[in-house]
């Protein structure tokens, strides 16, 4: 695996992270020593293999359409970084 | 007080030998002296640990007090408390008082347990040595020059250290169970989905399991008690019966089958540590336990797999950090974009970043199939194995980490050495399957855990494994020299 400067730019922007220049080349160096690991898995025989995404091979569980929770959102509010009259406040979206 | 176990607390507390604030004042105030040197806590609760320590009181005092009411105890700072601070040890909630209680706390403190504080543990419990905390790593009582494991570092030290007699963990790929070993404790990882996930700040949804970190499996019965059940607001929690874990500590083990995997005892095992396991495994087959060598053939698969599901999960679960309703904002964001990139730059550590990054890309348009759908493909592997071993053995043992208690500073450069300090604790979270650490033994001074798989829901078994066993021996008595 070799992932090269740009990559690292895309998945960084993929991923919203704002990450110093000078730190590209170790980034690069961790994620491909971490993905030659991973490369471990090509060799693995998984033809007709299901997936496992839940140990127990449950079931989203569901539950009837009722109200459970009540709103507490000027609760919520007073930890937020910034609000407004009962909203949450971010830079100017639209011109 | 410090030595007692939960059962003598408790008879004290209910005798009048002592008042639960004075038990939780003697454990504050140990915090106080030896907190700096190791850096276990976070956040110390004194005055409503003092409050709940009154309000257990008035409890005892009127005699209806549960088990476990006025008992101190540390949470690892990855379960919401409310009204307290709950930072994941990361820059980026340093500022997060949560509005609401995980499950295990809301439990927790309606059997009447004191809340101490909330214990230090690596950045969004990602690591095995509890070095990437915002809050600087935390150091092992054993030798304050080497770590204590991670990620639930903290709370393992303050075990350690006789800081608290019991304590939270989570674990996503050996959390509880490598600093238990590292920490010469009892930690116990329950089947997925026993215990409530709910207010959990989530890393791996699919991996991650709290536990109790103890000073015996007695102790660790009697908090899992507690912890166990099913909740409706996790929706991967299961809807089964809990027993009581105190009542079949003390069953025979006459006729166990232990199974012993042959890819875990390879001669790349430290043949120190190797000796100590082979003489805690004589001492079961002495109790009436067969041994037998079993073969878990896709094993090798663990720790790839799971370097691809635990990253891609919390680059999903992490994207929530987006510095717009709670946690770490930027100084003066010039669009929404710069917003999010700073914020969450700013606020995540290095090996976070390194983790969301791997799993951004690992999920990312034309690489899916690649990675993670292969990698749920070797989850299965790995899960049949242990469904073909536990048809011919009921609790599988091996070493709990390949080594002791490694330097600070040893493995941070290179982190896929610090990925293969959980080589033998991984495969049971991708299993979902249950596991625990117990003191086997000492190598040049530091302690070597033993640790025990069991079949889905076979918790109480492998708590009466670790009973027995510490019924004969004394090595989870242990304490540090400095911290008596």
């Amino acid at each position: 695996m070799s992932l090269d400067k740009t990559e690292i730019e895309k998945i960084a922007h993929l991923a919203r992270l704002a990450i110093d220049e000078n730190d590209i080349p170790d980034y690069a160096q961790d994620l491909n020593n971490i993905f030659d690991l991973v490369e471990q898995l090509s060799d693995a025989d998984t033809n007709n293999i299901k997936p496992m995404a839940h140990p127990l091979d449950a079931h989203q569980r569901l539950r009837s359409d009722v109200v459970s929770e009540t709103n507490q959102r000027e609760k919520f509010q007073t930890i937020a970084p910034k609000t407004e009259a009962g909203v949450y406040l971010v830079p100017q979206v639209i011109e | 007080m410090h030595n007692k176990s939960l059962s003598e607390l408790s008879t004290a507390l209910h005798n009048g030998d002592f008042t639960s604030v004075e038990l939780t004042q003697h454990y504050l105030d140990r915090i106080k002296t030896h907190n700096d040197e190791i850096n276990a806590f976070i956040t110390i609760c004194e005055d409503t640990a003092l409050e709940q320590a009154r309000a257990a009181d008035i409890q005892l005092q009127q005699k209806t007090a549960g088990k476990l009411t006025g008992i101190p105890l540390a949470h690892k700072d990855i379960f919401c408390t409310q009204g307290i601070r709950t930072s994941c040890a990361s820059k980026m909630l340093d500022n997060f008082i949560s509005p609401y209680d995980a499950t295990v706390v809301e439990k927790i403190n309606t059997a009447g347990m004191v809340t101490l504080g909330k214990t230090n543990m690596d950045e969004f419990a990602m690591g095995s040595s509890n070095e990437t905390s915002f809050y600087g790593p935390v150091k092992n009582p054993w030798d304050t020059d080497r770590v204590p494991g991670g990620s639930s570092g903290g709370s393992a030290a303050a075990m350690a250290a006789r800081l608290a007699p019991i304590a939270t963990g989570t674990d996503t790929g050996g959390s509880i169970r490598q600093p238990a070993a590292l920490c010469n404790l009892t930690g116990l990882k329950p089947t997925y989905g026993r215990i409530s996930r709910y207010g959990m700040i989530a890393f791996a949804s699919s991996l991650d399991q709290a536990g109790p970190m103890a000073h015996s499996a007695e102790d660790a019965a009697l908090l899992l008690n507690v912890m166990a059940g099913f909740d409706e607001r996790d929706s991967t929690s299961v809807d089964r019966d809990v027993p009581d874990y105190s009542t079949t500590l003390n069953d025979s083990l006459e006729g166990l089958r232990i199974g012993l995997p042959k890819e875990f005892f390879s001669d790349d095992l430290d043949p120190q540590i190797a000796t100590v396991i082979d003489t805690a495994i004589k001492h079961y087959e002495s109790l009436g336990a067969t041994v037998k060598e079993i073969t878990l053939p896709n094993s090798g698969l663990s720790v790839p797999t799971y370097y691809v599901v635990a990253p891609a999960e919390c680059s999903s679960n992490l994207s929530r950090m987006d510095g717009v309703r709670f946690g770490h904002r930027c100084d003066n964001p010039k669009d929404l974009d710069d917003l999010y990139n700073r914020s969450r730059g700013e606020g995540f550590g290095e090996e976070v970043k390194r983790r969301i990054m791997i799993g951004t890309y690992a999920l990312s348009a034309g690489y899916y199939d690649a990675y993670y759908l292969k990698a749920q493909q070797c989850r299965r592997l790995i899960s049949d194995d242990f469904k073909q071993a536990f048809n011919e053995v009921d609790v599988i043992m091996s070493p709990t980490a390949p080594t002791t208690a490694f330097k600070t500073g040893e493995k941070t450069d290179d982190p896929v050495a610090m990925y293969l300090a959980d080589i033998y604790t991984i495969s049971t979270n991708l299993a979902g399957l249950p596991g625990m650490s117990i003191p086997a033994g000492f190598v040049n001074g530091l302690p070597v855990g033993l640790q025990l798989i069991g079949n889905y829901f076979d918790e109480a078994r492998l708590l009466n494994i670790a009973h027995k066993y510490q019924q004969e021996t004394d090595w989870h008595k242990q304490t540090p020299e400095n911290f008596q």
